[in-house]
């Protein structure tokens, strides 16, 4: 694995200066990818907030090769463009090896792209796809999207007198790329940066399609101080609500055990996306929620055995 | 030169093994499923170098040529009605980055009710996406005009689809000249794009642009579209001087002394062919133009077609739901509205849902056509020619 001062020569690949709020958690999980991965890569983007932010022509925020063309078709772009470097390489037009990285936010990823990513993965392309997953549309004003939690205020999902926020509960969606039999999928964490980057160099290190789910708080959309996001970001995996674990060739291990019992409702507290759950008669709701994140993570243990 | 007996489909599959394209991205549909199932034996038995994704949807097959196109591939892609309109954003997507795709298209209708025969409604559908548009009349004109449309794409760097009538011309044989693979790689050359992903330079491609921006990148790829009738053209011309045959962007048929003309395209052209041999024996001057390409709409080629008729027939093989009439009608008539003196349109839908045409029915609409000339008035604008009512 690089070591920071390594990982640093890359910074310039996703510079400063674009658009994103104060604290936004996408920005560092692209800037962590980018600086694992190196210029030698070329990035498909989703629409959604980063694309948004970050390329307002004629300006740019990305120092390698960019594409972008809508919502629900990133990871078909990058199956044309991988397949357009094993053409050109076959005819010697190119030369160097290339890294292919796909993002997408939740809602590009989990809902309305799931089906060209899905497709991607079975037809076996070399890339990594990563999701940031900050669990709404932030883009577009904070809706609902699958990735959202149960019990989360969105525009769509709003906190009234009769309901309490989400009341669904949200997709697992790294266990359903998993059930691809994808040779490479984890889930990690901006605020664990060295646990993500290993992550990184593993997916593109794979000879075939690769997978990380990453957290990516929002200050605006979950309602924290943007100075809090990797505190957020880090009591989430503490309080087992993101675990961290990776799906190698069908194996799973977990890569962070929590340091101490954290109950899930302690991370929510911080948050005002949750805020109307502390709220007298809602106790029941925390415990269904606090249930739920603890069989899950009960499940996981058992795969990782 | 080898003369085989070919499908619309298998000629437009055998042009694409002679183009043997960096990247094809495809997905069955009736009835263009034939031209990605040959290619794909052709990738299978090593006959072209081709990368093949067999994506999981047309709006992916298309998403991949685009991203494919932006990385410098030449790319191609096949498919029908549903499909298409399933393509229907990325369609803007790959116009708007200037992506020099070629689809080979089959016309099919769209559903509701379902129905996979042949009308034009799939293509009219995204005739303002921004794509070169051809329309063969058979399977010699769909594999000739395969051939040509990778050089005009990639040379006004704007997307082009040729489409066939499903079925019509995608399924029936006919006897079609071949040329050599070497002549058809000397043809289109070297793949041309605007840019490449893998160019050197890190570019941006499909940046978020403005209201400061938007405008004049929008207006620039009119400006492509506008310029494209050159380029086709030149490229026509050319086809021609080498391999003896070509396909004019209007057609004219036995229009010298016509004040009647029938206007239509695709497979229909044959038929309204014979229909106007036999109304010339009657004495009837009327004559046929077929418009083999409707994007961009070759208005000033129109203007001067038309500009001795009396009277126009149209038949279109697509509503527009307008209640104005068919495509063809609205913006030839638009195109000539300035013209004096003012000449009698009356416009035919006709075929929809694969619905045949035949001599007969032709014949038919051109003796109403007729009367209506000697009357100066047209009493129907919009009529239908084979529909119970």
């Amino acid at each position: 694995m690089p070591n920071l001062k390594e990982l640093s020569k890359n910074a310039g690949l996703f510079t400063g200066g674009h658009r994103a709020c104060a604290g936004c958690g996408g920005t560092v999980v692209i800037n962590q990818a980018l600086c694992t991965a190196g210029k030698n890569t070329v990035v498909c983007f989703a629409t959604g907030c980063m694309e948004v932010v970050t390329t307002i022509y004629p300006y740019t925020a990305w120092g390698l090769p960019y594409a972008h063309l809508g919502f629900e078709n990133s990871a078909a772009i990058v199956s044309g463009v991988e397949a357009t470097y094993k053409a050109l390489k076959q005819k010697g037009q190119v030369k160097e090896d290339w890294n292919f990285i796909a993002f997408g936010g939740d809602g590009g990823t989990y809902d309305i792209g799931l089906q060209a990513l899905s497709g991607a993965i079975e037809r076996g392309h070399k890339f990594l796809y990563i999701c940031y997953d900050n669990q709404a549309y932030m883009n577009t004003g904070i809706q609902r999207s699958s990735a959202t939690p149960t019990g989360a205020n969105t525009t769509t999902s709003p906190a009234g007198t009769k309901i309490q926020g989400k009341v669904q509960r949200r997709k697992n969606l790294t266990e359903i790329i998993a059930a691809h039999d994808t040779p490479y999928v984890a889930q990690a964490n901006p605020a664990y940066w060295m646990d993500f980057t290993k992550k990184v160099e593993k997916a593109l290190k794979t000879d075939g399609p690769s997978f990380i789910n990453v957290l990516a708080p929002c200050p605006l959309g979950w309602g924290f101080s943007p100075n809090k996001t990797i505190e957020i970001g880090k009591l989430a995996a503490e309080c087992k609500f993101w675990p961290m674990y990776e799906v190698e060739n069908g194996k799973y291990t977990l890569t962070y055990k929590p340091k101490k019992e954290m109950k899930v409702e302690e991370w929510m507290k911080l948050q005002k996306r949750f805020s109307h759950l502390f709220k007298e008669g809602n106790k029941e709701l925390l415990t269904n929620i606090q249930k739920d994140v603890d069989t899950k993570w009960e499940t996981l243990l058992k795969k990782c055995e | 030169m080898p003369r085989r007996a070919l499908t619309g489909n298998e000629a437009m599959a055998e042009a694409m093994r002679q183009i043997n394209p960096d990247v094809v991205a495809a997905y069955p549909i009736t009835p263009a499923t034939e031209i990605v199932q040959i290619f794909a034996s052709f990738v299978s038995d090593g006959l072209v170098t081709t990368q093949f994704i067999p994506t999981e949807s047309e709006h992916s097959a298309i998403s991949a040529c685009v991203g494919a196109s932006a990385a410098g591939a030449r790319v191609m892609t096949g498919t029908s009605s549903q499909g298409l309109a399933l393509m229907h954003e990325v369609l803007y997507q790959a116009a708007g980055l200037r992506a020099p795709i070629v689809i080979c298209e089959v016309n099919r209708s769209l559903s509701a009710p379902i129905n996979i025969h042949c009308d034009h409604s799939d293509t009219m559908g995204s005739k303002e996406a921004g794509w070169i548009q051809i329309y063969a009349e058979d399977s010699q004109d769909a594999y000739d005009s395969v051939i040509q449309a990778i050089r005009i794409a990639e040379t006004v760097f704007l997307p082009t689809m040729v489409s066939t009538d499903g079925f019509i011309i995608s399924h029936c044989m006919q006897g079609v000249e071949i040329l050599e693979d070497k002549q058809v790689q000397d043809f289109i050359g070297p793949h041309r794009s605007a840019y490449s992903l893998f160019g050197g330079a890190p570019i941006t491609v499909g940046p978020l642009d403005l209201q400061d921006y938007y405008f004049e990148h929008r207006r620039q790829l009119m400006e492509a579209m506008n310029t494209s009738l050159t380029t086709l053209d030149a490229v026509n011309k050319e086809f021609k001087q080498k391999f003896g045959r070509g396909y004019d962007i209007i057609e004219e048929y036995k229009t010298e002394d016509a004040d009647h003309i029938v206007m239509a395209m695709g497979s229909t052209c044959g038929t309204a062919k014979v229909a106007i041999d036999k109304m010339r024996a009657k004495g009837v001057k009327v004559g046929l133009i077929k418009l083999h390409v409707f994007r961009p709409f070759p208005h000033e080629q129109l203007k001067k077609a038309l500009s001795k008729a009396k009277f126009v027939t149209v038949l279109d093989r697509s509503d527009t739901a307008s209640s104005m009439g068919g495509p063809i009608f609205v913006e030839t008539r638009a195109a000539l509205y300035d013209q004096m003196p003012k000449i009698l349109f009356a416009d035919y839908i006709y075929g929809l849902g694969g619905r045949d045409i035949d001599i007969e029915e032709i014949a038919t609409v051109i003796e109403k056509g007729e009367k209506m000339k000697l009357q100066g008035k047209v009493e129907k604008p919009l009529d239908y020619i084979g529909l119970r009512e």
